[in-house]
């Protein structure tokens, strides 16, 4: 008896462990035709991913360690110049200081010269002007004096002569009484 | 052609072998049957797709290229790198060529119109099977040269004399019979046996709805089993995609050690 379906040379009794040959060939062929494909088409391509992906990754990494690297250089470096920067500022507070104590003391000098400066004009002119008012007092004092003494002496001494004796000798007493 | 079949038979018969035959799809030219079309449909779909997803070979993946690179990524390094060890490159094509081919041949048993797992037509496993049985026996001769490997095969050092008696021939027969039949029948009578399971549930399925009142209910059962089951063998078909690639990777990692 001939299969159900008619399948050629298979009777009903065909056993399923027995193989076919003609498929023996086409799973061979199918196969070979398969493996060719991936072996020429996907596998490549799907190594040169992975291969991408490694570089992309690995160049990343050595990137990220020269970043790395580069910024904590420029941090030493900053931190350097802040280091700098404060000493200078230091440096110049200090001078700022001693300047200005320098320039308090020039003037707290000049000040005291120019007030000395200004007592010993003062007192010169103090001078002057006492001596200026001794010779007036001295003038004015004798003719006081004079007027004085002709009124309390009287009309005796109109004579001009005589007044000038009597003054002159009045002043050498002045003198010698001095 | 079952219906046809069974509405003129009286009572239920049950699958067998004979469901796995299919008539050429026209003339009489064995090319044209199901199961031939089929895997060469696998071929299309398979190389379709990884060529596709492979196609741009982003390092930022895209979800198709993601899919294929999954797969391969899978194949590369658990079963190419981890067993074969560090000359596993050379070998990963054939690997992954391995598993996609059987792979897609196996899920043909569970999608929807096509449901037939080309793998339980024996021919097709054997087809495979030669090219794992020449690659791992070519590896090991380019190795070792062919006396030194055959030498190994048939006096595995270390061991007593009076012992070769019997480990010799059990070590010819395991090379040069037993791991080609083994590969081969281990993936056909899965693919056969689960594809019989669920030709039961749902051939009996059928029988049922068209029996008495009462019995069509039970139907429903039959048919939620079948449901379930293909999930289950939907396992299966990867587990035995898996298997064998496994089993060839680890055949090959055998031929490139020094020692057996």
């Amino acid at each position: 008896m001939i299969s159900r379906f008619g399948f050629l040379a298979s009777g009903e009794g065909a056993s399923p462990v027995v193989p076919k040959p003609a498929e023996i060939i086409v799973g061979f062929i199918a196969f070979g035709i398969l493996f060719f494909l991936l072996r020429t088409r996907a596998v490549p391509k799907f190594e040169k991913a992975y291969k991408d992906r490694t570089e992309a990754i690995q160049g990343g990494l050595e990137r990220a360690e020269i970043a790395q690297r580069e910024a904590s250089q420029a941090l030493t470096m900053y931190q350097a110049q802040l280091a700098d920067a404060r000493g200078e500022a230091a440096k110049l507070r200090d001078e700022a200081r001693v300047e200005g104590a320098a320039i308090l003391e020039q003037m707290r000098t000049s000040a005291q010269e120019e007030a000395s400066r200004i007592t010993t004009a003062a007192r010169a002119s103090i001078d002057a002007e006492r001596q200026q008012a001794y010779n007036a007092l001295i003038t004015q004092v004798g003719a006081i004096a004079t007027d004085l003494a002709s009124k309390i002496v009287g009309e005796a001494l109109d004579d001009q002569a005589r007044q000038s004796r009597v003054v002159e000798r009045f002043l050498e007493d002045m003198e010698k009484a001095k | 052609m079952h219906t046809l079949l069974r509405e003129a038979s009286d009572g239920f018969v049950p699958p067998s072998s004979a469901d796995f035959d299919f008539a050429p799809i026209f003339g009489n030219s064995i090319l044209f049957t199901k199961p031939v079309l089929m895997v060469f449909l696998s071929v299309i779909i398979a190389a379709t797709f990884f060529i596709a997803s492979s196609r741009k070979a982003a390092i930022v993946p895209s979800k198709l290229q993601y899919a294929g690179e999954s797969v391969y990524t899978f194949i590369r390094n658990e079963l190419g790198r981890d067993v074969i060890g560090p000359e596993f490159m050379r070998f990963v094509p054939f690997l992954f060529s391995l598993f996609v081919f059987i792979l897609v041949n196996n899920v043909f048993g569970v999608i929807p119109l096509l449901q037939f797992p080309t793998m339980s037509h024996i021919g097709f496993p054997i087809g495979v099977t030669i090219f794992s049985y020449v690659c791992y026996h070519y590896v090991a001769i380019k190795k070792h040269g062919l006396g030194k490997y055959l030498k190994d095969i048939c006096f595995m050092p270390g061991i007593p004399k009076p012992v070769y008696l019997i480990l010799t021939p059990v070590e010819l027969l395991t090379y040069l019979v037993t791991r080609p039949l083994t590969l081969s029948m281990r993936l056909f009578a899965n693919m056969f046996a689960g594809h019989l399971l669920l030709l039961v549930f749902v051939l009996g399925g059928e029988y049922l709805l068209m029996s008495g009142i009462l019995l069509k209910f039970l139907s429903i059962f039959s048919f939620g089993l079948a449901i379930g089951l293909s999930f289950f063998e939907l396992g299966i078909q990867c587990l035995q995609a898996y298997i064998f690639t496994l089993l060839t990777a680890l055949y090959i990692a055998g031929a490139l050690a020094d020692e057996h």
